[in-house]
């Protein structure tokens, strides 16, 4: 097995690992920095692969992701949670063991689907596709166990890390202007939500979702 | 360029009113953006019907008969929608609900919206048309909590996060679908519409399978098909009026338009109807959770919009269905539902502006007390029910022949769920626009005749279709079966 495809299979392994601890992480900087770690993992393997396939264009989309991810949206989630004094908050998180074992169950599920489909794929790192589809799954799970708006929007956010990889796995990324596009909707989007927490804080003094009222049907 | 000028118009509209959204020019400006908007469509629409179908911009636009009418649609509504639109904000910012900041943004994100959607029926790009998608929600995540009550904060919310997931899991769809036509096609053109639909048949069935289920769900999640339709009756009902009928009128089309243009694609690869069963299978749960929910409504806004899941669930079902008049009629049905739908919620919204509430049980007697009211209520209300002579009549009785034909075990659902949503939209109808009310008169808001324009137009329909709109749905509806 050439060195890179060595490098790109140890760096989806780490991506799966930091997925896993985002699921069972409570304290809110903890998981901020969980989040830049994954994002700086993408950008790497995605720089390995553009190595290993002297694809110029994957570069750019590595520094494009790393720039976003590593940088600009920790820097923006730090700064919120320091204007919203929850730096330090830890989360109610019932039975975290629990939650590994479904995250577990999850995992067998993903490679098994994604098996059959990888193997269609003629990049050279198809094997991380089943590593990809995991953790879009433990993204989603995060998101339903999370109570909070703040780590719901970080579940979010590691569910796009994981979309991208996958993209990476299977096509080599997407064309430019299509990640352009997905960048600048992320960006945008996290924007709003900076906004939106204020608004949800004036409203019911937390980000606590269960103080939502429960309206009629 | 036609496109791109198409395009520009709300574009600088969104900057300028982003800018100076607050000035009382602004309320015109808006209409003014949004009629050189329509203008734009119209050259284009003249030129598709001189020259037919064209591709632009290096292919990455192109205009086709299953776009031309829905583009022409959702300019005129974002039009008729500004001129509604100008009076009702007057009356709210004049009741001190919004700030000049508020305003701005209002006015703003209004034509960014405009924007998204136009790109997302324009392109030929698989790729942008999520990206345009995605856009539409983000530009109206703000709009939704724009009063900033609790109520409406929570919808925002729910909006954003399940319209976000249903997103993400249809760009897993696109990748997947890009993935598959890698290696015929290679490189960029393998996002391009028009070349996937030409290699449809040697797509790989088991990637294009798990791709559609993803696109079918991700995208479904704003059509509002039931299960994933949770975030839609609470998001129309707490935005401003004007955004819950372009939210119901026109992005609900614009996601269903996403949908099929990816059913076409996958029965082509697939060929064993899966994706026409899941379709159908969607639709019909739709009508039928969507209508027996009507008749739990209190608030006169979640009435309309679960009004609109039930439409779009048949709209669902008949692309599901398949064939020339089924396609012909679920087309007819988008076009008819969006001119109904829109005119409704704007006589709802001067009802609720005029009685200070949305609860149904506390408006009575809108015949005596605003007769122009009441009755564009009510007309909307008979035409949305699809009462003859209707246009919804004419495609509801479409959609129910050719099911009577093709799935015979469907038409006991049918029936119930449209005869649940017919008992409980016009109960409710005949308490608000009949009885005693002992309020005085009160004028009748001066913004009432798009309400009952549009009602012309789909009473138009139900009684003549003008040939170049039928010549449209037939070219669209091969396009589509073939």
């Amino acid at each position: 097995m050439p060195l890179f495809a060595q490098i790109t299979n140890l760096l989806a392994a780490l991506f799966l690992l930091v997925a896993f601890a985002m699921l069972a992480q409570r304290r809110i900087v903890h998981l901020i920095n969980l989040y830049a770690l994954q994002g700086g993992i993408l950008a790497l393997s995605i720089v390995a692969v553009g190595y290993g396939t002297h694809q110029e264009s994957l570069y750019l989309s590595a520094a494009l992701n790393g720039l976003l991810k590593v940088i600009v949206i920790p820097l923006i989630l730090y700064r919120l949670v320091r204007r919203l004094g929850l730096a330090w908050n830890r989360e109610n998180l019932l039975r975290v063991p629990t939650l590994l074992l479904v995250g577990l169950v999850l995992n067998i599920f993903a490679f098994d689907v994604a098996l059959p489909i990888a193997h269609l794929a003629g990049t050279i790192n198809r094997d991380t596709f089943g590593i990809a589809l995991a953790s879009v799954l433990l993204s989603l799970l995060m998101m339903i166990v999370r109570t909070t708006a703040l780590t719901q929007v970080l579940g979010f956010l590691s569910l796009e890390n994981g979309l991208i990889f996958a993209a990476t796995s299977v096509t080599y990324g997407m064309p430019m202007m299509v990640e352009l596009g997905i960048a600048l909707d992320v960006i945008v989007g996290v924007f709003i939500l900076g906004v939106f927490f204020f608004h949800i804080r004036e409203e019911f003094d937390s980000l606590d979702l269960h103080r939502f009222d429960r309206h009629e049907e | 360029m036609i496109i791109l000028s198409i395009l520009f118009m709300p574009l600088a509209g969104a900057f300028v009113l982003g800018l100076y959204g607050h000035r009382p020019w602004a309320f015109a400006a808006n209409i003014g953006f949004s009629a050189a908007t329509a203008v734009a469509t119209a050259v284009m629409t003249a030129r598709v019907l001189a020259h037919g179908p064209f591709l632009a911009l290096h292919d990455q636009a192109f205009v086709d008969p299953f776009n031309v009418f829905l583009v022409d649609l959702t300019a005129f509504v974002t039009l008729t929608t500004a001129v509604f639109s100008r009076a009702y904000m007057h009356i709210e910012s004049h009741m001190g609900r919004l700030t000049a900041g508020r305003l701005r943004l209002y006015h703003s994100m209004f034509q960014l919206f405009a924007l998204t959607m136009l790109v997302a029926l324009l392109t030929n790009n698989i790729g942008i048309l999520w990206v345009a998608m995605e856009g539409a929600t983000l530009s109206t995540t703000l709009l939704v909590s724009l009063y900033r009550t609790p109520a409406s904060l929570e919808a925002a919310w729910k909006y954003f996060i399940l319209c976000g997931v249903g997103i993400a899991l249809a760009l897993f769809g696109t990748i997947m679908l890009y993935f598959s036509a890698h290696a015929l096609i290679g490189g960029q053109a393998s996002l391009l519409w028009t070349d996937l639909d030409r290699v449809r048949t040697r797509l790989d069935p088991t990637i294009v399978g798990v791709a559609f289920a993803f696109l079918l769900l991700g995208y479904g999640t704003k059509v509002g098909l039931v299960p994933v339709h949770n975030w839609l009756p609470d998001a129309h009902a707490e935005g401003p009026t004007p955004i819950s009928a372009v939210l119901s009128g026109l992005l609900l089309n614009v996601a269903l338009y996403a949908v099929v243009r990816f059913q076409v694609l996958a029965d082509g690869s697939l060929r064993d109807r899966w994706p026409n069963q899941l379709m159908m299978a969607f639709g019909l749960l739709s009508v039928l959770v969507a209508a027996f929910s009507l008749a739990r409504q209190r608030d006169i806004k979640r009435l309309l919009s679960y009004s609109s899941i039930e439409h779009m669930g048949l709209a669902t079902f008949a692309f599901g269905m398949g064939g020339p008049i089924a396609i012909f009629a679920a087309l007819l049905h988008m076009t008819v539902h969006s001119l109904t739908k829109s005119s409704l919620f704007f006589s709802g919204g001067h009802i609720a502006q005029k009685t200070g509430t949305q609860r149904i049980d506390q408006i009575q007697g809108l015949l005596g007390r605003n007769p122009a009211m009441g009755w564009a209520f009510m007309l909307g209300t008979l035409a949305i029910l699809g009462t003859p002579p209707f246009g919804v009549f004419t495609s509801e009785f479409l959609i129910l022949t050719v099911a009577i034909h093709k799935e015979p075990w469907a038409l006991p659902f049918l029936a119930v769920g449209l005869g649940v949503a017919f008992a409980a939209l016009f109960g409710r109808m005949q308490a608000m626009v009949f009885g005693e009310t002992r309020v005085p008169k009160a004028p009748a808001p001066t913004s009432l005749w798009p309400s009952f324009l549009h009602l012309a137009l789909v009473l138009t329909l139900g009684l003549a279709i003008p040939p170049a709109l039928s010549r449209w749905y037939t070219a669209a509806a091969r396009l589509l079966g073939h």
